[in-house]
């Protein structure tokens, strides 16, 4: 045995670390694994890119070289000279038209504009659970005061519109002990006749001049036209929508029948077919000299269609449940409006927000059909007047680039509300 | 029980809309403003402008016979209409009279039971050309690849022109008046047909207009006018005759710009008189005020002061009168005399 032990044959250090291979790290790596993994792809990534430079190079010299400023499509080209770009200067005149339409009266264009701001405060609360639950009274009072903001007119209408569900309530509150159908039907006949009461007193009240004037529902237009029927529509079918998804279910066999044939019929009807009648049968029927809003009427049949969508997205919710959550409810001994409160609903609701919000997202959208009854929408706006005028005649890309951004915005906000509800109201084991 | 009542409801409401329906310039006279049906936007025949106020040529009837009837143009409530709303909005009493350049047909005339008034545009279908193609008649469009919009009258039209002139043509079928723009100038198709008024508003959007001709055929007749309920006749007469003021004073010479001056005292020609209402009782038998047609006159000028404003040749669609001149000029204008 040699003495030379101080020789070891084992390393007792490691080796320092040595940097990967070059095609193994940083952006090669990634792109190797993304882009150029196979044959295939690597083709696909080089189509993609092409097409990427194309639309860039294509889009970016019209987008860059816009003009903001000029009063007609005429003095536009004439600035441009042949060259490439957009005539966005047809927004920048006509801004006021694609949001409030063209007769709405301009100096209250804040009126609208405020609506529109209170509506975020009105549906905080309802969106966000973890806000003051007393912020709920605003948002109670805010259906009545948008309506005054927006139309204008004499503030007891909507006051007595208010004071008409308030009685209604009390006196359903007083008889719900006894009977639900009797404390309803007590509520629903107590506020018509507050309303017909009060229809007299405000005709005999109303000042000559109301400090908010009243502007006609036919002057309504705009991107304001698609949001009041989308925000309106929307909120309005949700509750008529869980009734008639109830009502399907329901042992009673009329109201189960009323609902089957209501949901389908509606359901088997295309929407616009809907919005003539609105427009133009009813007109036949009614008698003549009597007003019926028009704005009211599309309201009507919009919810109605909608509400026949959300029934059913929501009889899938209902019917994902398993049977044992309807038997626990039982055996705890609740009633039927008890355990569809507390039990069966906010389940059912949880597991249908995507269809619901689907739904939302889709009768946003459709709100532009209105457009073919000669109701000026953002989208009427811009086939009719805007497009009709000498000065912008020829200009589609900027005015529906214009449209679909305000369209986008909106509905790419819902879509991201619903997922982070759904994040939120996430109870489930994963 | 219940159904007797319901039908007996809807009997009552017909009975109403036939009576209310029956005095159309009571009604109008009472409600102080006029409801004129226009188009939701045609450039050159109806129009909002950046304020909002509606101006044009079909706009101008509708604010002749308001300033005929009630004294004043502004009088006027626009009621837009689309294609399909237009007849119904009309039927149902929505609207007093429809300016909506609408086709007179023998079906819209008798079934529909309407009543056009008069003509105030004849329109006819025809040809837009690039100048490069070097057409100048559509006889030479053999075998043409053609932009027409489906389901249309125009789309008959062509097939008979080419079938008669034994040409053959190859259809590109479009929906919208956009879309055959946009067709049109991406070369989809050599020329594109739709009514001669909106070859000449298309063609004063396109960036250069003079490299494109409207050719000369126009292979169909499209008399554009005003209308009003069957039924009621005394309204009719009302529109009629407001529409016949303004052809006839153009023919008269009588313009925004004198009409002052003529109608403070009676001139040397008796219908001129007549018509501003300094001599006989014109008015009167209308049911209305003697200065009715003076204000018609006054609201935007005669026929051709319209004409000339809205789409005459110094606008950008400048249409040339054509058809649309007074029989003296070898037009197709012939009022009935005032007498």
């Amino acid at each position: 045995m040699s003495d030379n032990t101080s020789v070891a044959f084992v390393r007792t250090e490691t080796l320092p670390q040595l940097p990967p291979p070059a095609s193994e790290a940083g952006v090669v790596k990634w792109m190797r694994e993304n882009l150029f993994s196979s044959i295939p792809n690597s083709i696909l990534t080089l189509v993609s890119l092409y097409v990427i430079y194309q639309l860039v190079t294509g889009a970016f010299p019209w987008m860059a070289n816009g003009i903001w400023n000029t009063n007609s499509l005429a003095e536009c080209r004439e600035i441009l000279d042949g060259a490439t770009g957009a005539c966005f200067s047809v927004i920048t005149e006509r801004w006021n038209q694609l949001l409030f339409g063209f007769s709405y009266p301009s100096e209250f264009y804040w009126r609208p504009g405020l609506a529109f701001l209170l509506l975020f405060v009105a549906a905080a609360p309802v969106m966000f659970f973890d806000l003051p639950r007393k912020l709920l009274l605003f948002t109670a009072i805010y259906p009545f005061l948008a309506y005054w903001l927006i139309w204008g007119g004499t503030i007891y209408t909507p006051l007595f519109a208010l004071l008409g569900i308030i009685i209604g309530y009390l006196v359903y509150a007083r008889f719900v002990k006894d009977s639900f159908a009797m404390g309803f039907f007590g509520g629903v006949i107590a506020a018509f006749i507050a309303w017909f009461i009060g229809g007299y007193i405000v005709g005999a009240i109303a000042p000559a001049e109301p400090f908010l004037e009243a502007v006609q529902s036919r002057d309504m237009g705009g991107f304001m036209l698609n949001m009041t029927l989308g925000v309106v529509c929307v909120s309005l079918s949700l509750p008529l929508g869980i009734v008639l998804a109830l009502g399907r279910q329901s042992d009673m066999p009329i109201i189960k029948w009323i609902c089957v044939i209501f949901i389908e019929f509606i359901r088997g009807v295309p929407l616009i077919t809907l919005l003539f009648v609105a427009n133009v049968v009813l007109a036949y029927f009614l008698p003549p000299g009597t007003t019926f809003d028009l704005i009211l009427r599309v309201i009507i049949m919009i919810t109605m269609f909608s509400a026949a969508y959300i029934a059913e997205v929501i009889r899938g919710g209902l019917a994902a449940l398993p049977k044992g959550q309807y038997e626990a409810a039982d055996s705890l001994g609740l009633d039927y409006a008890q355990a569809m409160r507390l039990i069966i609903l906010p389940q059912a609701l949880k597991i249908s927000i995507p269809g619901i919000v689907n739904v939302a997202v889709g009768l946003f959208k459709d709100t532009t059909l209105v457009s073919v009854i000669s109701m000026f929408d953002l989208v009427g706006m811009i086939r009719g007047p805007i497009l009709s005028s000498t000065d912008w005649n020829g200009v589609y890309w900027e005015l529906f680039m214009a449209a679909s951004v305000l369209f986008f915005v909106v509905c790419y906000g819902i879509s991201q509300y619903s997922q982070w509800l759904e994040r939120r109201l996430a109870t489930d084991h994963r | 029980m219940k159904k007797t009542a319901f039908y007996g409801a809807l009997t009552v409401a017909g009975f109403a809309a036939s009576m209310a329906s029956a005095a159309t310039l009571d009604d109008v006279k009472e409600r102080g403003t006029l409801n004129c049906g226009v188009t939701t936007g045609l450039i050159g025949f109806a129009s909002p402008d950046a304020n909002g106020v509606w101006d044009g040529f079909d706009v101008g009837v509708c604010r002749a016979v308001a300033a005929a009837v009630l004294g004043d143009p502004n009088a006027v409530e626009f009621v837009p209409t689309t294609g399909k709303t237009r007849f119904t909005a009309l039927a149902s009493g929505e609207i007093d009279m429809l300016a909506r350049n609408t086709t007179w047909t023998f079906s819209r005339d008798v079934d529909l039971k309407f009543e056009f008034v008069g003509i105030n545009y004849y329109d006819g279908q025809g040809f837009i050309a690039p100048r490069d193609l070097g057409v100048s008649s559509a006889k030479e469009l053999d075998g043409a690849t053609v932009c027409i919009q489906t389901g249309t009258t125009t789309e008959l039209n062509l097939a008979d022109y080419f079938r008669a002139n034994n040409i053959s043509y190859e259809p590109v079928p479009i929906e919208t008046n956009a879309e055959g723009q946009q067709q049109y100038l991406a070369g989809a198709c050599d020329v594109y047909t739709t009514d001669a008024s909106g070859l000449a508003a298309t063609r004063a959007a396109f960036e250069n207009p003079q490299d494109h001709i409207i050719l000369p055929e126009i292979i169909s007749k499209e008399p554009l006018g005003p209308l009003v309920r069957h039924g009621d006749n005394d309204w009719g007469d009302v529109v009629r005759w407001t529409l016949n003021a303004l052809i006839a004073a153009e023919e008269l010479g009588v313009t925004s710009a004198n009409i002052e001056e003529l109608a403070a005292a009676p001139t040397g020609n008796p219908e001129i008189n007549r018509l501003l209402g300094t001599e006989g009782e014109l008015g009167a038998m209308l049911g209305l005020e003697a200065d009715w047609a003076k204000n018609a006159i006054a609201a935007g000028g005669n026929y051709g002061e319209l004409f000339e404003r809205n789409i005459g040749e110094n606008t950008p669609i400048g249409l040339a009168r054509g058809l649309n001149a007074q029989w003296t000029d070898g037009g197709l204008l012939y009022t009935p005399p005032f007498r």
